[in-house]
């Protein structure tokens, strides 16, 4: 009997996947890293890894649609003489005009407004239709400045200090020359069509002692009337939370690595910083190490999408979340509709994240005046309003499951994890025992 | 909080001593003057370092600081005209839109950062970062600067009567920097230009308005920006 070779599959490295094989080529090729959108596209623990109890026999649930549970969140009760009263505790978050296009700025608002809650300006400035469309309008002040002006402070709900996001903790940003309009460079005090870089450190301060006399300054300058939030990205939640909070801050925003950008390198969204579900009970801890829970508020960010999520932060210790992806999703992002030019592009719906080159088919990144039209600005404000609608409700929902009057009330004893990471990071048992890896000894 | 009279103007001197008064109520009230009053002069004794003094003005207001401050005073400056007998420390003039700022002493950090428009005079000297990410705003210092000043400057104008540190005009947009003494080293892409006759009718307006008198333009050197980082080039990665 003959014996020939059995036939053997080619065997691809799991190290060298076809992805990583072909970012070498197109770097060897473009001479260039990729820079995107987006937050992290890799698989992290997240609040799916989570599940709520629900009620038993111990615990007895509220009756829906019958039973009040109660969304309402004050952010800035700390210091600020005009703390903000939000209907529901998912605030949108800061996304510039620039990398947004007016129209986009102007759903956001006109969506949260109705819905109850907030929005944020970004890396660019305020503009009179965000600020005319939003009813409460978060002012952030970052490291570029641009668009810094004493009179948009005043006109603000509150001020965001923005010293890092999750997307790129310790990382600044670049605006592409294609995307400088000229409202744009003006108001970012540039020529027109050259990249605009976005400092990652504030020119003017370094370090929580100074912070604290930055943010003493912005409230000399506003008379103390307005909540001063410090936002960072996940990177060191316990001690970053305690220094916001010792500075001085009346709400702490704390972005994990699935929270969007609007361009940064992709080696840099997925390389550095935490995951959301990492960052959370660092914080809560130091607040509570501290006596400040509940009294400087905790606004979690960072791959943020359903009510679940909500209940899922807030039940973790949180008093509000902001969403950035799932709200630009929401008024019109990444939409089947336009697949034809998303192909066109050489990606497809739901995969599209050069947010930089200004080309979005959708109208939402874009300063492409053409493009931008392609978005309704009510009809997309509208389904945001719809969209933070039903979050909040699924939240409800789940509170009431858990017997909560009122979102805060939900607490991690509400949780178990499914997996065992999940548990060490949202410090929550591993569903069917009472275990939490780090805790008891083992 | 006293009122005196000004003996020059023989208009009401509103004087805060920082002493016994809280930095809160000068700033309230710096705030809270209406456009077109006469009330417009203040005086603030006993800074004894204080941050965040006289920030926010938005009227055309005169404030004499009898001393030196802390961080960020003037910051934000709209129209007032802010004078600090004394030194001021890191920040000062943050931001300003316009107006004028005098500081007869030295100035620490971050001077004139990121200001968009007015006048900030510094009659000593300035440390680090003098105007970084400066955006419309002239800075004239009588003295010299520190290194990495007017770092990612935008536009305006920097006018140093004495020497520059290392790092001058690192990573550069379209701000004009004037040097008359030495430049320790320039920073990335800011290299020397041609001093034109528009510059020197500009540098001749700064001088002026600065009170500088016995020094005159074709003194200095100019330096601004190449432009060669202004779109992002894989062969420029080691100027970062």
């Amino acid at each position: 009997m003959s014996y020939h070779n059995p036939y053997t599959p080619p065997r691809k490295s799991a190290t060298f996947d076809d992805y990583t094989l072909a970012e070498i080529r197109r770097a060897a090729a473009t001479g260039i890293y990729d820079i995107r959108g987006a937050g992290t596209k890799r698989k992290v623990p997240h609040f799916d890894d989570l599940l709520f109890l629900g009620a038993s026999i111990s615990r007895y649930p509220l009756e829906g649609y019958r039973e009040k549970c109660d969304t309402t969140v004050v952010l800035g009760s700390r210091f600020a003489k005009k703390p903000i009263t939000l209907k529901t505790p998912i605030t949108i978050a800061g996304m510039s005009f620039g990398a947004l296009s007016g129209n986009a700025k102007e759903a956001l608002g006109r969506g949260a407004t109705i819905a109850g809650t907030s929005t944020t300006t970004g890396d660019g400035g305020m503009t009179d239709e965000e600020r005319g469309h939003s009813q409460t309008l978060v002012y952030q002040y970052l490291p570029s400045r641009y668009g810094m002006n004493p009179k948009d402070l005043r006109r603000a709900d509150a001020i965001e200090v923005v010293v890092g996001q999750g997307a790129k903790p310790g990382g600044g940003g670049m605006l592409l020359g294609q995307k400088i309009s000229d409202r744009v460079a003006n108001m970012r005090n540039l020529p027109k069509g050259i990249d605009q870089r976005s400092a990652c450190r504030h020119p003017d301060w370094t370090g929580p002692d100074d912070l604290e006399i930055k943010i003493l300054e912005l409230r000399e300058i506003t008379d103390w009337e307005k909540p001063i939030y410090v936002k960072v990205g996940g990177a060191r939640p316990y001690y970053d939370t305690a220094l916001a909070v010792k500075a001085g801050a009346d709400v702490v925003v704390l972005d994990g690595m699935q929270g969007g950008t609007a361009a940064t390198q992709d080696v840099f969204i997925e390389n550095v910083g935490m995951p959301t579900l990492a960052c959370i009970r660092p914080a809560v801890q130091a607040l509570q190490d501290l006596g400040m829970h509940r009294k400087v508020q905790l606004i979690i960010s960072g791959g943020v999408r359903s009510g679940a999520d909500v209940a899922k932060a807030l039940a973790l210790g949180a008093d509000a979340v902001a969403i950035g992806t799932a709200a630009l999703v929401a008024i019109g992002d990444n939409d089947p509709h336009w697949e034809e030019e998303y192909q066109k592009l050489g990606t497809t719906a739901g995969a599209y994240d050069d947010w930089h080159e200004g080309k979005d088919p959708a109208g939402i990144t874009t300063q492409d005046p053409e493009l931008m039209k392609r978005l309704d600005p009510i009809a997309a404000g509208r389904r945001l309003a719809n969209y933070l609608k039903v979050m909040t409700l699924e939240a409800q929902t789940i509170a009431r499951a858990c017997g909560k009057n009122h979102l805060h009330n939900l607490e991690p004893e509400d949780l178990v994890a499914l997996t065992l990471e999940a548990s060490a990071m949202a410090q929550v048992p591993l569903a069917g025992t009472s275990w939490i890896p780090g805790k008891g000894g083992f | 909080m006293d009122i005196s009279v000004n003996r020059e103007s023989l208009e009401t001197m509103r004087v805060f001593d920082l002493a016994t008064t809280p930095l809160r109520e000068l700033n309230s009230a710096l705030h809270a003057i209406a456009p077109g009053t006469n009330d417009t002069n203040f005086e603030v004794v006993n800074p004894r370092g204080s941050h965040a003094v006289a920030v926010g003005i938005d009227q055309p207001v005169t404030v004499e600081v009898r001393g030196s401050v802390g961080y960020y005073c003037a910051g934000m400056n709209d129209g007032g005209t802010v004078t600090v007998h004394g030194s001021a420390g890191p920040g000062v003039a943050e931001n300003m839109m316009s107006g004028t700022v005098v500081i007869e002493g030295d100035a620490s950090q971050y001077a004139g950062a990121t200001g968009r428009g007015g006048l900030l005079v510094i009659k000593g000297n300035a440390a680090s970062r003098c105007g970084i990410s400066m955006k419309g705003i002239d800075i004239v210092v009588h003295g010299s600067i520190g290194h990495m000043s007017a770092f990612m400057g935008q536009s305006g104008h920097l006018v140093v009567l004495g020497d520059a540190g290392d790092a001058l005009g690192d990573s550069l947009y379209e701000a004009k920097l004037f040097v008359r003494g030495e430049v320790k080293s320039l920073g990335a892409d800011c290299i020397e230009k041609e001093l034109r006759p528009e510059h020197l009718e500009k540098l001749a307006e700064l001088l002026e308005k600065a009170g500088v008198t016995d020094v005159r333009p074709t003194e200095f050197k100019r330096y601004g920006s190449a432009r060669k980082l202004y779109n992002f080039n894989i062969d420029n990665a080691e100027a970062y």
